[in-house]
């Protein structure tokens, strides 16, 4: 007999007890109770369910680049809507406002105001290893467009300088397919292949361009390479291609992410180390929380290109970083970097905090 | 008075039984049941750390899990998460396991 037949024939045999009139009062009453104890507090079980939800991340970042401070306010929202067994609908968008000084001799700051869909697209579970996107969806070139780009995930507050390459805007509006090719205990290939259209719209910006990406991923040494591929379709065709390993040690909390990337005009690398001190008293103690970082990387211009949104001379940048994850999903980010270029050596200071929020869109089954 | 003290015991009576029946209700179901669920648990306990594998070889290497969430979302995560990180469908019903044991 399981439990729920069990309960019902309580359920009952109580009300029996209640509305029977050979009943005495006493025996009535406490059958009264017991079923109202029974009404008020159900055995409930608690299975996973698929709901809407609605997450992302809301930030504050001070940037001070060579004396020049910024203040950005940010909020990046996500939401992932379930259709049926098999379709997916998810969106990240970016709202900031970005304050900084007027410039040109004048005291005080301007601002400019930034809101754009990140990824809007519909994903369709087609088989075990295949999965169909379509609509607006982050370019897969490389880790740090697909991983590390929400605020609540990355370690440092910008991206890598090299980011532009291969993926452009960030995000193409085509379609795509992209899955797990073979998962094994010894190693995983997982792939991406993508076509994009152009689009003008500032809300939704992508070039035309097509591409993909292959990864190799060992579990028990936790070693991944990966290789990136786009031919970019715009008026002048190019191609950028990249490679990239990420390795964490096993039983450690070291992390070490690297990439280089080569387009045509520009080409470059980033390697970043994160250890989180969670050998100190575990991962929820003071020490715990701290997580010192260090990124290093180099940039090399091959010939100028002002639209594609790198620096115009060769920049080496060395990145010192300290994350402290506070409880309830707060973290902050504080950095020092040193800039080495042609033109002059500079500071990088940032700081910022970070909430990350996740909860149901809508009611659930009950 | 007598009938009023009988009534009382009868009374008190019922609720004994319904006491042990509910005691041995759920005692019961224990005995008769418990090499089953012994070997369930390890089934289920064998999942959970197979889900803790993938989670830890998946989706810890770029966030920490979420601090708590609401067992109603767990789906959908897993299910946006096997799109993000190009999980297996196998692998991704480990996690959801995991997550929700």
């Amino acid at each position: 007999m399981t439990r729920r037949h069990f309960c019902k024939r309580y359920h009952k045999l109580m009300l029996r007890l209640c509305t029977d009139s050979v009943t005495p009062p006493p025996l009535r009453l406490v059958g009264i109770l017991l079923l109202s104890t029974c009404i008020l507090y159900p055995v409930r079980r608690v299975v996973a369910q698929e709901t809407p939800l609605l997450s992302g991340g809301v930030g504050f970042f001070a940037r001070s680049n060579g004396g020049d401070s910024t203040f950005v306010p940010v909020i990046s929202p996500l939401l992932a809507a379930p259709l049926g067994n098999s379709l997916l609908i998810e969106s990240r968008a970016t709202i900031l406002e970005s304050f900084f000084p007027k410039g040109g001799g004048q005291s005080g700051y301007d601002h400019t105001h930034f809101s754009g869909a990140e990824f809007m697209q519909i994903d369709y579970l087609a088989t075990s290893h295949v999965t169909i996107v379509g609509g607006l969806f982050l370019t897969p070139f490389g880790t740090y467009n697909e991983r590390l780009s929400p605020i609540w995930i990355g370690n440092f507050q910008d991206g890598p300088i090299i980011l532009p390459i291969g993926t452009g805007t960030g995000s193409g509006l085509g379609g795509m397919v992209r899955g797990s090719a073979i998962s094994t205990e010894s190693y995983s290939v997982a792939y991406a292949a993508y076509f994009s259209a152009n689009s003008t719209n500032e809300n939704f910006p992508a070039t035309r361009s097509t591409g993909g990406r292959v990864q190799v991923y060992f579990p028990k040494l936790r070693l991944e390479f990966g290789a990136s591929y786009t031919r970019s379709l715009a008026a002048v065709e190019t191609n950028s291609s990249g490679f990239d390993v990420w390795w964490e040690p096993p039983h450690s909390e070291l992390k070490v992410r690297s990439e280089y990337a080569h387009s045509a005009h520009a080409q470059g690398y980033w390697i970043e180390m994160d250890y989180r001190l969670s050998r100190f008293g575990g991962p929820e103690s003071v020490i715990g929380r701290v997580e010192p970082l260090f990124r290093w990387q180099q940039f090399f211009r091959n010939s100028a290109d002002p639209t594609d949104g790198m620096p115009a001379t060769d920049t080496n940048r060395a990145e010192f970083g300290l994350d402290y994850r506070l409880p309830h999903e707060v973290r902050i980010l504080t950095s020092y970097g040193r800039q080495f270029t042609p033109l002059g050596d500079s500071n990088i200071w940032r700081a910022g905090i970070v909430y990350r929020f996740l909860f149901p869109a809508w009611k659930g089954k009950s | 008075m007598k009938k009023r003290s009988l009534s009382w015991l009868r009374c008190m009576l019922m609720v004994a039984i319904l006491w042990m029946a509910w005691g041995w209700g759920g005692s019961g179901l224990a005995q008769s049941s418990s090499p089953r669920p012994a070997k369930k648990a390890t089934i289920q306990n064998s999942q959970a750390s197979d889900g803790a594998k993938k989670f830890e070889e998946n989706c810890s290497r770029c966030h920490n899990a979420p601090e708590g969430f609401s067992p109603r979302i767990s789906g959908t995560i897993v299910r946006h998460m096997r799109v993000r990180a190009s999980l297996s469908k196998k692998d991704s019903e480990a996690i959801l396991k995991f997550l929700n044991p």
